[in-house]
């Protein structure tokens, strides 16, 4: 009998189900060889069929996306009942991803902007959506949007993370190798070489012994060499604080790295080590002088932590509310 | 009888009739599959087992526009793409072109045409996944077909494994096309206000040359294949000229100066139901014509003709509803920039009937003309001497405050709106997203079939798999599924009373 | 660390503070030694430099309860070993912006050049702080993070009660 494995997404942008896509000729392989249980964006299995099968007996779950809504919630508990292993898989499931830039605001924030204030929206009854409302005597149902983003393991025990933005079908097949030929490492790994992506970067040979940076240049101030270290020429790039197996993808586009693939496993909170090597290697010495050098990097929040906010070791923006009323019943 | 037993007979009586006139019952589909992300459809059955309201509810929100505040502008191409990991490329450029806007700058020729090359491409092979894999099994393989064969390797019985490998193939080639400019196909890295930043080497155009030949000669085939399956079907065409799955809306598409379709720029034109010019205007001036309606029951907003008014989720003179994406585009268009999109698109209308086509359906058929002329267009932009050109940015200088660009994404028209202060922070961002322009429409197209398909409270397999048809033929991208495995809509059909009880549940797997 | 919700009279600033060897830490215990009387409120770090203090380590004090994070280290030019104090000043500018995005008051964190010699300075800047600190109140991110995640509580017991319930039907 062929091994169960299930795809589910939850806050996510389908770029990780994309991702499996990209397999190509080889997806038919896959198919071979696993018997896929669930996988909502193009399987008609649904919540009832997995209710039904017994604990343990989906072989592993590769769950993509952040947890942002109770439904998402749910999911993410049911399909743990039902695995031996689950997967976070992609940067939002890993870290919270982009979709964790959403805990630099509170809920509010989001409702009234986006049904109440923009500037396209015609809406003077202030109507939002509710979790149940009424039309025409009947109760309509949505899920709750959580005040706070967060990632698969901030929600259920999470055994391996697959990471990236989305991951690569190298790293993914490497995974799902492994998972069916028993030879997984400890449990809590990052499936993806826990090197700096320097490493991995074809422009390596070009990165100086001794960074210095006179001033930070955005990518659209400056045109880039394709071939020169991208920290050597100035620009952020988070390769170095971040994870290798992506080959360095985005240098090959010639722009820098983001920081999708997550830190390695020495470091806990990536931003504020990409923040310390970079401003280390500052050559100013005075106040002045470096406040001006640091205006080069206007968004550090945005820059260290667009993948990890949700796991950063502060997770949020402090002084938001815990939880707040915004017209949706509980 | 006894007086006083009669009355208490009759009122009995009459508590047990209210009751029963009282009574709804509710036919729930949850979860909508191949959409990237999630949506269920609610169907309520009045006293005669008949439809009365139907809603498509998408119960999902991640808020892109507040958490962009405080981000660089530039960041804004990567960023936005994250909206969607199957049409990234359409947010990017969407995103890029704003940039353009906001800093006042233009590309240089050959970043321009990267640009559309890579595009196209996109086009390309985004439509060829729908096509093949999403809305084709409909056809291709028909509605009626047992669902076990109504996908993918369906579609592989029915044309062969080696058209199979051959859909699986192209698209590789054309993602890796890419993936070359921008690093990686899904959310790539290229845009940039002003130009792009990777250019094309001489020694690799003739590979890519080869690619957009190839694409060609697979557009055309696959408009082959839907003459040979769907066109000379009887019943299908039947089926795309239904009544059920038809809707006398507005359409909406980006068109040139002759005022022909063009995916990556132009202006954007609405046509009325008659096919009469309503509007058409420069993407900076979109807020006078677009604006949203909120419901209760649904995370997403459904646009409408600003100046009409919001007037319901309603076809005909009085709607200010209006349609993105294939049909609509061909509808809006003169005629297609190219020559054999052009002969595909005369065959369509001298077909369907005079233009514009209401036949929500006909959105299958209208993608594979679509896929032709983006096809041509890169056979036109590799063969360009500019393509291979060294020249790739024009490098901002003024002080940026708005910028607002629109593309056609495969899925329809798609609006980003940016703010920013004089660093070029973001102060806010105002996205249309092209799935947006169709909610409203999609909604009555989901009610419209399933008014006309469940009667009697009888709820059979051919309805899940109708009501299906009626908002796959948008191919919706708050989801875009894109997959090559057995996509079957998974579909439960949920038949409760008016006390919870449940009546019977029916599941298509 | 002791989590329970301070009392607006009860509480006391905790402050977490990161000397280097070289030089503020000797004038901390040049104040000791002179019995110079300051707030107790500082729980000290010895590091060999400044330079030494990632700033990992300051956020992950805070998020462990620090209510403040104080940074002392040698005057520029002085460091023992020459740039280290350098790095601290880049870094901490920078980590100042960057806590003040996520909703830390820029008062929470302080630097300063302390020399070896500056006993009294040590008492003045850590009463300064203290004060400060107590005037923005507690930080109490333990908690606060706690509080976030009891919207999650409502969810875990739905969950357990259809658990239970697919168990029993089972």
């Amino acid at each position: 009998m062929k091994p169960k494995i299930a795809f589910y997404w939850c806050a996510s942008c389908g770029g990780c189900d994309e991702a499996v896509v990209d397999f190509a000729e080889d997806i038919l392989g896959v198919v071979e060889a696993v018997d896929i249980v669930m996988w909502p964006v193009a399987m008609d299995f649904k919540k009832h069929d997995v209710e039904a099968m017994p604990d343990k007996s989906i072989v592993a779950t590769l769950l993509n996306g952040a947890i942002r809504t109770s439904e998402q919630e749910e999911m993410a508990h049911l399909l743990r009942r039902k695995s031996q292993f689950m997967i976070a898989y992609g940067a939002c499931a890993h870290l919270g991803g982009i979709p964790g830039l959403a805990n630099e605001f509170s809920r509010e924030q989001v409702i009234r902007w986006v049904y109440q204030d923009g500037p396209t929206v015609v809406n003077p009854e202030a109507t939002r959506p509710q979790t149940e409302s009424q039309s025409n005597g009947d109760t309509l149902t949505l899920p709750r949007v959580w005040n706070l983003v967060r990632a698969l393991d901030q929600v259920v025990d999470v055994d391996y993370y697959i990471p990236g933005c989305p991951p690569t079908p190298k790293i993914t097949k490497a995974a799902i190798t492994a998972l069916l030929e028993g030879k997984l490492p400890p449990k809590g790994s990052v499936l993806a070489p826990d090197v700096a992506l320097c490493e991995q970067c074809s422009r390596k040979s070009t990165k100086p012994a001794n960074l210095s940076f006179t001033e930070f240049h955005r990518p659209h101030q400056v045109i880039l060499d394709s071939e020169k270290c991208l920290l050597a020429q100035g620009v952020v790039c988070m390769g170095a604080a971040t994870r290798g197996g992506c080959e360095a993808a985005c240098p090959s586009g010639n722009m820098p790295c983001t920081g999708c693939f997550g830190p390695t496993s020495r470091v806990r909170d990536q931003g504020s080590k990409m923040l310390s090597s970079l401003c280390a290697n500052l050559t100013a010495k005075d106040e002045k002088a470096i406040r001006i050098a640091l205006d080069g990097i206007p968004d550090p929040v945005g820059t260290f932590y667009r993948y990890g906010l949700a796991k950063s070791m502060l997770r949020r923006k402090v002084n938001l509310p815990a939880d707040e009323a915004v017209g949706v019943k509980r | 009888m006894n007086p006083d037993s009669q009355k208490v007979w009759n009122e009995a009586n009459q508590r047990a009739n209210d009751a029963a006139q009282a009574q709804r019952r509710r036919v729930t589909v949850d979860p909508i599959t191949r959409l990237e992300g999630h949506g269920k459809i609610d169907i309520f059955l009045d006293n005669q087992g008949d439809v009365e309201k139907a809603y498509l509810q998408i119960p999902e929100l991640r808020g892109f526009e507040v958490f962009c505040i405080g981000r660089p502008a530039e960041e804004m191409p990567q960023i936005t793409s994250r909206i969607c990991g199957v049409c990234p490329t359409a947010h990017h450029m969407a995103a890029t072109k704003a940039l353009d806007d906001l800093y006042q700058v233009q590309p240089p020729p050959t970043a321009r045409k990267i640009r559309e090359l890579v595009y196209n491409a996109f086009m390309l092979e985004d439509h060829a996944l729908h096509v093949y894999i999403l809305g084709g099994p409909d056809f291709i393989v028909g509605p009626d077909a047992p669902k076990e064969e109504r996908n993918v390797v369906g579609v592989i019985q029915k044309v062969g494994l080696e058209v199979g490998k051959k859909v699986i193939g192209m698209r590789r080639q054309l993602r890796e096309l890419i993936a070359y400019f921008g690093g990686k196909v899904i959310h790539p890295v290229m845009g940039l206000p002003g130009g792009v930043s990777k250019g094309l080497k001489a020694e690799d155009l003739p590979r890519f040359k080869q690619v957009a030949k190839d694409g060609l000669e697979f557009a055309l085939f696959t408009l082959q294949v839907f003459h040979d399956i769907v066109l000379k079907n009887p019943r299908y065409v039947e089926l795309i000229t239904s009544d059920a799955y038809t809707h006398r809306t507005y359409y909406m598409g980006q068109v040139d100066e002759q005022n022909q379709v063009n995916f990556y720029d132009g202006q954007i034109r609405v046509v009325d139901p008659d096919g009469r010019e309503y509007a058409r205007f420069p993407a900076q001036k979109y807020r006078d014509f677009v604006a949203e309606h909120v419901e209760p029951w649904s995370y997403v907003k459904f646009c409408y003709l600003k100046p009409l008014g919001w007037q319901g989720f309603q076809e005909g003179p009085q709607s200010s509803v209006y349609s993105v994406a294939p049909l609509a585009r061909l509808n809006v268009t003169e005629s297609m920039p190219t020559p054999q999109a052009r002969q595909a698109y005369q065959e369509f209308y001298s077909t369907l009937g005079a233009k514009p086509v209401h036949h929500t359906l006909a959105n299958h058929w209208a993608r594979v003309v679509e896929m032709i002329c983006a096809a041509e267009r890169m056979v036109e932009l590799v063969n360009d001497p500019d393509i291979t050109g060294t020249d790739l940015r024009c490098l901002p200088t003024k002080k940026p405050s708005v910028g607002i660009g629109a593309v056609e994404a495969p899925r329809g028209t798609l609006f980003h709106h940016f703010e920013t202060d004089a660093r070029g922070l973001i102060e806010r961002a105002n996205l249309i997203v092209a799935t947006q322009n169709n909610a409203a429409r999609i909604a009555m197209s989901v009610e419209k079939a399933a008014k006309g398909l469940i009667k009697k409270g009888q709820v059979t397999e051919g309805l899940l798999n109708m009501v299906e048809m009626a908002f796959r033929a948008y191919d919706p991208c708050f989801g875009c599924a894109t997959h090559t495995l057995p996509g079957h809509l998974p579909l439960a059909v949920s038949i409760y009373d008016q006390n919870h009880e449940l009546l019977k549940e029916l599941v298509q797997s | 660390m002791n989590s329970s919700i301070p009392q607006a009279d009860t509480w006391q600033p905790r402050i977490i503070a990161f000397f280097c060897n070289w030089c503020t830490y000797t004038a901390a215990d040049l104040a000791g030694v002179s019995r110079l009387k300051y707030a107790p409120n500082v729980r000290v770090i010895r590091v060999m430099c400044s330079g030494r203090v990632d700033p990992q380590f300051i956020v992950q004090a805070l998020a462990q309860g620090a209510d403040g994070v104080l940074l002392g280290g040698c005057h520029p030019g002085d460091c023992h070993y020459a740039e280290g104090n350098y790095k601290t000043l880049r870094r901490f500018e920078m980590l100042q912006r960057t806590l003040a995005d996520l909703g830390i008051d820029k008062e929470r964190i302080r630097l300063e050049w302390i020399s070896a010699s500056e006993g009294d300075r040590v008492k003045s800047v850590i009463n300064e702080m203290t004060e400060e600190v107590r005037r923005l109140g507690p930080l109490e991110l333990p908690d606060k993070q706690r509080q976030w995640d009891q919207e999650m509580d409502q969810i875990e017991e739905a969950v357990k009660a259809s658990e239970a319930e697919a168990a029993h039907v089972a």
